[in-house]
């Protein structure tokens, strides 16, 4: 037999040997054996000591050709092998994926915080400050400032909890509204503030009534400020608030503090104005009080209201969360039982 | 104020629904808190004729009626009234009607007797009892003569109004008349109202001088203006049922003539109207002065009042016999015996009658109008129409003459404004005849000067007196909606957060992040609560006059309301419970009543933050849980000076063993740890961990300056100790001795292994740190650590009595 015959028999049984592999321990003896330095393919090349010079590359040649053959195919088989351990082993280690991940505790924000946090970004974008007041607040500030004398009729005593006959819990964030128009230097630019905080009423806690409940109130004072300013920014809160979908509608309604004074109405999104329970039949749902800042207000503060005027807007955020979340008692606000406060998942 | 449209039909032309004026007034004036229709849900009420009425054979009190209602027969009916009568008009629920209260009417029988359907009383419709008048309470309603059997029954007695029921603002007294609305409804629909008009007859042979006596002895301020009027021969009866109807559909009682008569008028012009029985004044002489404190006065209602030196009061002879403006005394009450009245027409001090109303809780349709501002222009007149009224109704003799006892010289406010200036606030561009139309509408006499209007307000509408008060004018009668909606320009400013502002929210976040939900809990709390947890001594700040000690006093402390928080979800069964809560708390300072408000974050956690699942047992909250949850919190806060932590017993609602008080540096700026065991039970929860942190002082802390520093490209080394040692060594301790002598080149010391049990002697424990070496600029040889740790080994050794394992 000649070495090529050699070659070309050693060729075909090694693929066989190869193909017939099942497992990588079996490429691996094949490997050895065909082609280690004791192999039969190394026996043949030995022989070649033997072949005229003319024979001699044609043979090399053609063992190299071989060797390489059959060295691409064992590490054809040794992919194709590890693959199938790979694809075995994978299956083995296939999961549930529909088990609950592992917990990682997550708290949330208070429904409360969520929409004054909503409305805080808003009007920070409209370029006003926040500005935080404090709770325990003078009688002067809280009510006389705000053009409600000491006899005004808005002014029940029955809704203030006093400390000392001139120091109060504040019953309006807009007690630091003065504060705010005496401190503000107008040469830089006008005046926006939002003003949201705790505030408290001399109110016995039932589903609808809190002794402590929130306020967001916003000032803005400049030269040229409209009443249609002042619409268009209650427009955008509602409709930051609700959607942009519902109307909203301005009424006459009366502060001391605003000239005019306006009630601004969403449309119920319950029942799109067609009138339910939410809004007592009326279509409509209450959200805001409003005005224009009365020139009094502005004359305390030392500004003059023939040169400067402004708007003024308050709302509840407490009643906000109500209307939106469906929620029935005010007191659930206050009272945190985790199974409420879990509920109203979203930004902070 | 409940606004009769049948009646506003005799000012105004208005056909449009009930419905739609109502939102028009609502967008236009004031609130309107609904559409009353007394008929609404009443179904085949209908007119009868009693044509026969025998007594029931087996009843004491029963009837059997032939009643025709207007068909081809009478039809039967059983009736238990009183007065039930052959001949009377009366009302007719037919079979299968419906009546008030959604009460359906079936063919019955009563004691073996037919009877189809029903003769109804008022309140059987759904009139409210209070509205019934007293003498037609105990039977059933007998109608007019004139009534046509058959017909429905609503148009008798003015069921088929429909009722706008306003919520009028304080600053709109003037709506809280028939006439103030009218006038407002004029301008909203430009109509000229038809306004009542007074038809008064005096007798000329009688001087009202002459018998009736008035002085004003309170000043001009509480008293300015005080008129009365005689009226003799009349007879006291029930009142005619058109007026009957204007009253119960107003929301009032009809009582007798002279009172219907004084109430008519109220609603009608807004003034309240006094009328005193003549014969019981002494002398005919009526005063009005300020009330000696303590005084009595037995009112209307029966009630006997002490009487405060702020109450004005009506007096004869100086015997107090009305609370001005509020409510009537017995003695002088119209009776049925009564056959002359004085009748006062009167103005008194808003601010006199709201604390006179509000000391006796005496909150009256005259008071209200007090309060709100009446009409000045009115009085006089609304006096003349009561007078008018009441002898027309009581075949009474108005005698000659008005009694003043006090006169004020009403007139009109005139205000100037500029049309340049509505449109500067409104931002609208309205022209001069729009603004000049609206005035006109308002019926507010105006002249026009270039762009000027000089506008004069009647005394109806004693609200306006500034330009502010025009501008709403207005803008509500041309309406809100017309206006346009923009937002405000002028020079940008920038808005975001401060920096406490910003910290405070990211504090928030990061607790979350850490598990926490964050709850707001009542600032007001009992005395005890408030003082507790507290951070530094502090004087408690307490309401005056709280409703409850359980909201008395202003906190010190949040963990105490977080407790609180805590017990109620553990009495709801949810023991597992993680909440922080960012608020302030209110520290006393000297001299001043106001307390200074400090901004605190607090945390408590009981049960398991993470519940047991598929592949996760609970684990119960302890002691190094909270801490982590602290320390991590300080940790992004990126403090400049180092945090420790020390163990106290200075918190006495603290467990003593289990509690740290938290050191940024030198400053005190909170604690954390484990409840006593009393306090958990003092406040009904559960083993409860808790920290609280004053957040304004770790706001005002340095902030760490922050610089990268080159990670080192050179091997670290590490070696790790473990060491017996006593158990009061703290790791506080051990770590700050590894660390003094650790050399240049120790990076970080970690604690790996703690551990008291099985083969460690009794008053020791055994503790385990890695160690690690890093050198910035080369490789570390072992020799050299081994030089450095070994150093560490003899300090821990000499120093604190480990005992190197
Ligand atoms: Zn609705």
């Amino acid at each position: 037999m000649s070495l090529q015959d050699r070659l070309t028999e050693l060729r075909d049984q090694g693929l066989a040997d190869i193909k017939s592999a099942d497992v990588l321990k079996k490429v691996n003896q094949v490997k050895v054996d065909l082609l280690g330095k004791k192999g039969p393919i190394t026996e043949v090349l030995r022989g070649m000591r033997d072949l005229t010079p003319e024979e001699r590359p044609k043979v090399g040649a053609y063992a190299n050709e071989v060797r390489d053959k059959l060295q691409e195919a064992i590490e054809h088989r040794r992919e194709e092998l590890e693959l199938a351990v790979q694809n075995k082993q994978l299956a083995a280690e296939k999961l549930d994926v529909t088990l609950p991940g592992r917990q990682v505790p997550q708290g949330q924000p208070h429904v409360i915080t969520q929409i004054i946090t909503e409305l805080e970004d808003l009007f920070m974008g409209m370029g006003y400050q926040i500005v935080d007041g404090d709770e325990v607040e003078e009688d002067y500030y809280n009510f006389e400032r705000l053009n409600l004398p000491k006899d005004h009729p808005a002014r029940d005593m029955q809704d203030t909890f006093y400390i000392t006959k001139e120091i109060l819990l504040r019953t309006q964030t807009s007690a630091d509204q003065p504060r705010s128009l005496e401190n503000h230097d107008f040469s830089k630019g006008p005046l926006k503030v939002l003003s949201p905080g705790r505030v408290y009423r001399r109110d016995t806690d039932d589903a609808t009534h809190s002794h402590q409940f929130h306020q967001i109130e916003g000032l803005v004072v400049d030269k040229h400020i409209t009443m249609a300013d002042l619409k268009g920014t209650l427009t955008l809160v509602a409709n930051e608030l609700f959607g942009d979908q519902f109307e909203v509608r301005l009424r006459p309604s009366y502060f001391p503090f605003t000239e005019p004074s306006v009630e601004a109405d969403v449309t119920c999104f319950n029942c799109n104005g067609k009138g339910c329970a939410v809004c007592k039949q009326t279509g409509w749902i209450e959200v805001l009080g409003a005005g224009m800042v009365h020139p009094r207000v502005l004359e305390m503060s030392g500004i003059d209201p023939e040169v400067y005027g402004g708007f003024a807007f308050g709302l509840g955020p407490d009643r906000f969360a109500m209307l939106k979340y469906g929620v029935d008692d005010i007191r659930n606000f206050y009272l945190n039982d985790v199974r409420f406060l879990s509920q109203f998942y979203k930004k902070g | 104020m409940r606004i009769s449209y049948a009646w506003l039909r005799d000012y105004l032309k208005l056909d449009i629904p009930a419905d739609e004026l109502a939102e028009k007034i609502e967008r236009t004036a004031v609130e309107v808190d609904g559409v009353i229709r007394p008929s609404e849900g009443l179904k085949k009420v209908v007119v009868g004729d009693v044509l026969e009425c025998v007594p029931h054979p087996d009843s004491d009190h029963l009837h059997i009626c032939q009643v025709d209602v207007g068909e081809d027969d009478p039809i039967q009916i059983v009736c238990g009234a009183p007065n039930v009568a052959a001949g009377e008009k009366v009302i007719v629920a037919l079979p299968n009607s419906w009546i008030g209260n959604h009460t359906k009417i079936k063919r019955s029988k009563m004691r073996g007797v037919v009877s189809n359907g029903m003769l109804c009383a008022l309140d059987e419709l759904g009139f409210d009892e209070k509205l019934v008048p007293k003498e037609v309470a105990d039977g059933i309603f007998i109608l007019p003569a004139e009534a046509k059997p058959g017909e429905p029954v609503f148009s008798y007695i003015g069921m088929d109004d429909e009722i706008i029921d306003m919520s009028v603002t304080p600053n709109r007294g003037d709506m809280l008349s028939m006439n103030g609305t009218a006038h407002e409804l004029a301008a909203i629909y430009d109509q000229a109202p038809t306004m009542p008009t007074v038809d008064l007859h005096e007798d000329a042979s009688e001087l009202a001088d002459d018998e009736l006596n008035v002085t004003v002895q309170a000043d001009e301020q509480a008293v300015p203006m005080y008129k009365m009027r005689l009226i003799k021969n009349v007879t006291i009866k029930p009142s005619p049922l058109w007026l009957q109807i204007r009253i119960w559909n107003a929301g009032m009682r009809p009582i007798n003539n002279v009172v219907d008569a004084t109430n008519y008028i109220l609603m009608q012009y807004g003034q309240p109207l006094h009328a005193f029985d003549f014969n019981s004044l002494t002398k005919g002489q009526v005063n009005v002065r300020f009330a000696k404190a303590g005084e009595q006065l037995t009112t209307l209602d029966g009630e006997e009042r002490e009487l405060a030196a702020t109450d004005l009061v009506i007096c004869s002879d100086d015997r107090p016999i009305c609370l001005a403006g509020t409510m009537g005394g017995l003695d002088s009450e119209v009776t049925d015996k009564t056959t002359a009245i004085a009748l006062e027409s009167a103005i008194f001090d808003a601010v006199k009658i709201r604390k006179t109303a509000h000391n006796h809780n005496l909150h009256s349709e005259a008071s209200m109008r007090y309060e709100r501002g009446i009409d000045h222009s009115a009085t006089e007149t609304a006096l003349d129409a009561a007078a008018a009224l009441i002898a027309k109704l009581s075949d009474g003799t108005v005698t000659t003459g008005v009694v003043v006892g006090r006169d004020e010289d009403v007139q009109p406010v005139v205000v100037k404004i500029s049309l340049s200036r509505i449109n500067h606030v409104l931002g609208t561009d309205l022209s001069l005849d729009t603004v000049a139309a609206i005035f006109r509408r308002l019926d507010f006499p105006t002249t026009i000067d270039g762009d000027t209007y000089t506008v004069t307000v009647p005394a109806r509408r004693w609200d306006i007196h500034i330009p502010a008060d025009l501008i709403e004018e207005v803008a509500r009668l041309y309406g809100y909606d017309n206006l346009p909606s923009t937002l405000p320009t002028g020079q940008p400013t920038i808005g975001r957060l401060n920096e406490t502002q910003q910290i405070i929210r990211d504090s928030r976040k990061l607790m979350e992040s850490a598990g926490l939900t964050q709850a707001i809990s009542y600032s007001l709390t009992t005395e005890a609560k408030a003082k507790a947890f507290a951070l530094h001594a502090s004087e408690v700040t307490k309401l005056d006059f709280p409703m409850s000690s359980e909201r008395s006093a202003l906190r010190l402390n949040l963990i105490s309301g977080l407790l609180d928080d805590l017990a109620y979800n553990n009495a709801r069964k949810e023991h597992d419970v993680a909440l922080y809560e960012e608020g302030r708390v209110f520290f006393s300072q000297p001299e001043q009543v106001r307390p200074k408000e400090v901004e605190h974050i607090a945390g408590a956690i009981t049960g398991s933050m993470v519940q047991t699942a598929w592949d996760t047992a609970a684990t119960p909250v302890d002691f190094y849980q909270i801490k982590g949850i602290v320390a991590g919190y300080l940790k992004s806060l990126a403090l400049a000076a180092p945090v420790s932590y020390v163990a106290t017993t200075a918190h006495p609602e603290m467990h003593p063993g289990r509690t740290a008080d938290i050191y940024v540096g030198e400053d005190l700026v909170g604690f954390v740890g484990e409840i006593h065991p009393a306090t958990a039970k003092a406040y009904k929860v559960r083993e409860t961990y808790v920290f609280e942190l004053d957040l304004d002082a770790l706001i005002a802390q340095p902030k760490e300056h922050q610089q990268y520093q080159t990670i080192s490209k050179f091997p670290s080394i590490t070696r790790d100790v473990a060491m017996l040692i006593d158990d009061q060594v703290t790791n506080a301790a051990i770590v700050k001795l590894i660390k003094d002598k650790g050399g240049a080149h120790l990076r970080k010391v970690q604690l790996f292994d703690v551990y008291n049990g099985k083969n460690v002697p009794a008053g020791k424990k055994s503790l385990a740190y890695t160690l690690t070496y890093q050198d910035q600029n080369g490789t570390l040889v072992d020799e050299e650590i081994n030089k450095a740790f070994e150093k560490v080994l003899t300090a821990l050794t000499e120093t604190l009595g480990a005992e190197i394992r």
